[in-house]
């Protein structure tokens, strides 16, 4: 739920406490019970980096190409997220650093009517991923796979998207979850539990609350973006899919199928919004 | 008025485009640059050994015909089956008979499958003493299979005992000195059920008696052929606790053991895959420092012989899959450096291996400087330091791959899926997707990592003639024909094992020790041993047991480069120093702690 550089996002108009600042705070109570409890950041060298860059990179092109300084917590939950989804290999730190700064780039590079199509730290991470894998791996840190965690990011997380009324994205994409991992059960077999095990992960967290239901880059209307969050959710089955059928063709996919899902819906259902409300 | 200059180039285009032009084209540098480093990332790096690290396999010629068997387990667990058993393959040197020709022992994990005795014949040849010896049908039902092995004369009679890891009741066998062994194993009160990957022998209360460490996998009341629960496995894959118990006996010194792990704090219950002891912080007393699967490693330092204290040493935090301890004098300081094998998988996981570099005296803790080759050489196993090449530094050799079974699928997404989960889905082994027939990091290459000093490592294996693909577990390193030269010897899982000769080039020194305790144990396990040479000087232990289930000959081998031993400073197990001065090079030399 990466917010806005330029205005607040008209979904966020009603609250009375502007959500940018909620999702500040959320984003910062994973990081903190986290590294707390977990040592998730691998090192605050990476936290500083990463966070450093992505403010850094928002500020001189922000008021390089606008003429002002944007707001700064959009960047802040994209040095977060970053810094604690990107794994690389030991003690490297340029993906921090490039990762940093082409989440940032990326929404005055890749825009279209003036808004930008990816969601930064999606995109990043995303681009990581697929150039880069012999150097970087998403999240391969669990926060301890610990339920009490999880059940407070959870409900601070849902508490959170329903004061940003982004709540319906959020259930959309769990549910759809869930339908598609009876069904990929019912296509693979094996352990249902198999499948609905990834969605108690710490990524999934970071993936409905910071994502998927980022403002900037959703649609304008609340059926499109239910519309778009259940596609993304079918093309996370379809890559998962792929990677139970072994396909080698899309193995740099299914290391993390639905950040990569999102990095291919996205844009495209950003982009169609986009022509369809100027033709309108 | 600044407001008003960019709402004025704005509206201009040709201000406005340019500077998009700009960012677009950093952006765009910033990608390939990305491309640029990950190709130039550790892992691709090969070098050309050009200090002539040389390793020619000869395991076959040489009489060693031994083939590992993993074990079976209840079909409650057979979707993980190929997971869960993928240990077991060790190899432990020893000189048994005393004949100046270290001898190597194999473990083998399935019912009916025999562990094997490798006599050195000191023609270079080995021949098979298990049945004579008694050492090789030791996998039964009801008794449990072989999982690691290691030699200490824990009775003092001047020849070494050999105590048995497994999943399964331990056993200890005592050395009758005629070539055979006796199971003493109840008689010292060692009968116990663990989930065991390995031990090491130590002197932890400097009484001249071998205690025993022994590690615990899973848990201990795991019967992994009539399974009451599949809620068996890890419940974190970072902090798990749920594991085996580690167990620390007290050598009375009349042939019975005491479970004395409570009392002194060392009863972990992290999974722990390998132990290794040192004076890491250099006080006189043994440590143990311990590998975790799935949690952050351990440093238990040994406080008098008394208790041990769990240090803090920058490990507490930095959880991984720890599977093998290593111990070197990376950079000829006189320091015990400690390195830890991990897994890394393209994509899914980089955890890297640990190169620790010790400071524990100055920073009370250790620095990770793994980097490259080091940190990156796949799902790696056993690893041990020695020099290779004469050269006077340590080098490195790191034992990869898990399961290599049909090479065009992989289990790594499947796995992936609860990897990230709630622990209480993955602790029971029913919920794991079946891994079939699939591989998981399979056909990795051993690596043989030559040390460079303040240059770092760069891995020389293929070059050095090291090439092969099996799934190797157990590193452990020996000069076998008293040539000088450290030759290597893995163990595979699954396969037979892999004996690398080294051939180091001509006109590099070296010396080689073997230390004989009087007042300390008699095998000498846990003596420090500071070689000087040139401007620097090196530090190495007597091997108790190291690596991941494997131990070094006792024998101490030391590379001097072009110069000629100096100094040699030895601090026996009992706590007494002995200088040691005016050895002659390229020899071995037998030294008897004064009485």
């Amino acid at each position: 739920m990466t917010v806005s550089a330029q205005a607040p996002a008209r979904s966020f108009a009603a609250t009375a406490i502007d959500p940018r600042y909620l999702i500040v705070f959320l984003i910062t109570l994973v990081l903190v019970l986290g590294e707390a409890e977990y040592g998730i950041l691998g090192g605050y060298d990476r936290l500083a980096t990463t966070l450093g860059i992505c403010l850094i990179t928002e500020i001189v092109l922000s008021w390089w190409l606008r003429g002002k300084v944007a707001n700064l917590a959009s960047a802040y939950v994209s040095g977060i997220s970053l810094a604690l989804l990107t794994k690389p290999q030991a003690n490297i730190l340029w993906p921090f650093a490039l990762g940093a700064f082409l989440a940032i780039a990326s929404k005055y590079v890749l825009t279209y009517r003036g808004r930008h199509l990816w969601n930064p730290s999606n995109f990043a991470i995303a681009l990581m991923v697929l150039v880069a894998s012999d150097s970087v791996a998403i999240l391969s840190h669990q926060w301890g796979n610990d339920l009490r965690i999880n059940l407070i990011i959870w409900t601070f997380g849902l508490i959170i998207a329903s004061r940003a009324k982004v709540l319906h994205i959020t259930l959309t994409y769990v549910a759809c979850f869930f339908v598609f991992a009876f069904i990929r059960n019912a296509i693979v077999g094996g352990p249902l539990l198999a499948e609905l095990a990834p969605i108690t992960g710490p990524m999934y967290q970071l993936f409905v609350f910071f994502m998927v239901t980022d403002p900037r880059t959703t649609v304008s209307t609340r059926r499109g973006r239910i519309i778009v969050v259940a596609i993304v959710a079918l093309v996370e089955t379809l890559i998962r899919l792929a990677g139970d059928f072994q396909l080698p063709l899309l193995r740099p996919f299914y290391v993390s199928p639905p950040i990569l899902a999102l990095s291919i819906v996205g844009p495209i259902a950003m982009w169609l919004d986009l022509r369809r409300t100027a033709r309108a | 008025m600044k407001r008003c200059f960019y709402l004025k180039t704005t509206r201009d285009g040709s201000f406005y485009r340019m500077r998009r032009f700009i960012v677009s084209l950093a952006f765009f540098a910033a990608i390939v640059l990305v491309v640029v480093l990950n190709r130039r990332a550790a892992g691709s790096a090969v070098g050309l050994n050009t200090a002539s690290i040389r390793l020619h396999e000869v395991a076959e010629s040489i009489g060693i015909d031994f083939v590992h068997e993993a074990p079976t387990l209840d079909p409650k667990v057979q979707p993980i089956a190929p997971h869960i058993a993928a240990l077991g393959a060790c190899v432990s040197v020893a000189d048994f008979n005393n004949d100046g020709n270290p001898d190597l022992y194999f473990t083998s994990s399935r019912f009916g499958s025999n562990n094997a005795l490798f006599l050195n014949t000191g023609d270079g040849t080995f021949h098979n003493h298990s049945e004579h010896a008694g050492l090789g049908a030791l996998n039964r039902a009801g008794e449990g299979v072989s999982m690691g092995a290691v030699w200490g004369d824990f009775d003092n009679d001047g020849f070494e005992d050999l105590f048995i890891s497994k999943w399964g009741y331990q056993q200890l066998f005592r050395n009758n000195g005629n070539g055979t062994f006796t199971d003493v194993t109840e008689q010292a009160g060692l009968r116990r059920w663990m989930n065991s990957n390995g031990a090491v022998w130590l002197d932890f209360d400097r009484d001249g008696l071998l205690d025993l460490y022994v590690t615990g996998y899973f848990r201990s009341d795991l019967d992994f052929w009539n399974l009451r629960t599949t809620r068996i496995m890890q419940h974190s894959w970072e902090f798990a606790t749920n594991g085996g118990k580690n167990l620390l006996f007290k050598n009375l010194g009349n042939g019975r053991f005491q479970d004395v792990t409570d009392s002194l704090g060392v009863g972990s219950t992290r999974w722990t895959l390998a132990a290794a002891s040192a004076d890491f912080n250099d006080d006189g007393w043994p440590d143990l420092y311990l590998a975790n699967d799935y949690g952050p490693e351990e440093l238990y330092l040994n406080k008098e012989g008394k208790r041990f204290e769990l240090a803090r040493a920058g490990l507490q935090d930095d959880s991984k899959s720890g599977m093998a301890v290593a111990i070197g004098d990376v950079y000829n300081r006189g320091r015990h450096d400690v390195f830890v094998t991990n897994i890394s998988e393209k994509g899914f996981l980089f955890q890297g291996n640990n190169l620790r570099i010790n400071f524990l005296k100055e920073l009370d803790r250790f620095d990770e400087v793994a980097s490259g080759v080091v940190a990156d050489a796949g799902w790696a196993w056993g690893a041990q330091f020695g020099d290779l090449n004469n050269d006077g530094l340590l080098d490195l050799v790191i034992a990869n791959g898990f399961i290599s079974a049909d090479s065009s699928r992989s289990y790594w997404y499947a796995m992936s899926k609860i990897a990230g989960a709630q622990g209480n889905i993955f602790e029971d082994a029913r919920n794991w997707p079946a891994i079939g027939k699939a591989s998981l990091s399979g056909y990795e290459r051993s690596r043989v990592l030559l040390n460079r000093g303040a240059d770092g490592f760069e891995d020389v294996a293929e070059a050095a003639g090291v090439t092969d693909l099996l799934d190797g577990r157990a590193v452990a390193m020996a000069d076998l024909t008293n040539r000088g030269a450290l030759d290597v010897i893995i163990a595979n899982e699954k396969a037979r094992p892999l004996i690398y000769r080294s051939s180091p080039p001509e006109g590099l020194h070296w010396i080689e020790l073997k230390l004989v305790g009087t007042r300390s144990n008699r095998s000498a396990i846990g003596a420090e041993v500071t070689v000087e040479f040139g401007n620097v000087r090196q530090r190495q232990v007597v091997d108790g047991g190291s690596g991941f289930c494997s131990q070094n000959d006792r024998r101490l081998h030391f590379g001097l480069g072009r110069e000629r031993p100096g100094r040699v400073l030895i601090r026996w197990p009992s706590g007494r120093q002995q200088v040691v001065e005016g050895l002659k090079a390229d020899q071995l030399h037998v030294i008897t702690e004064p009485k």
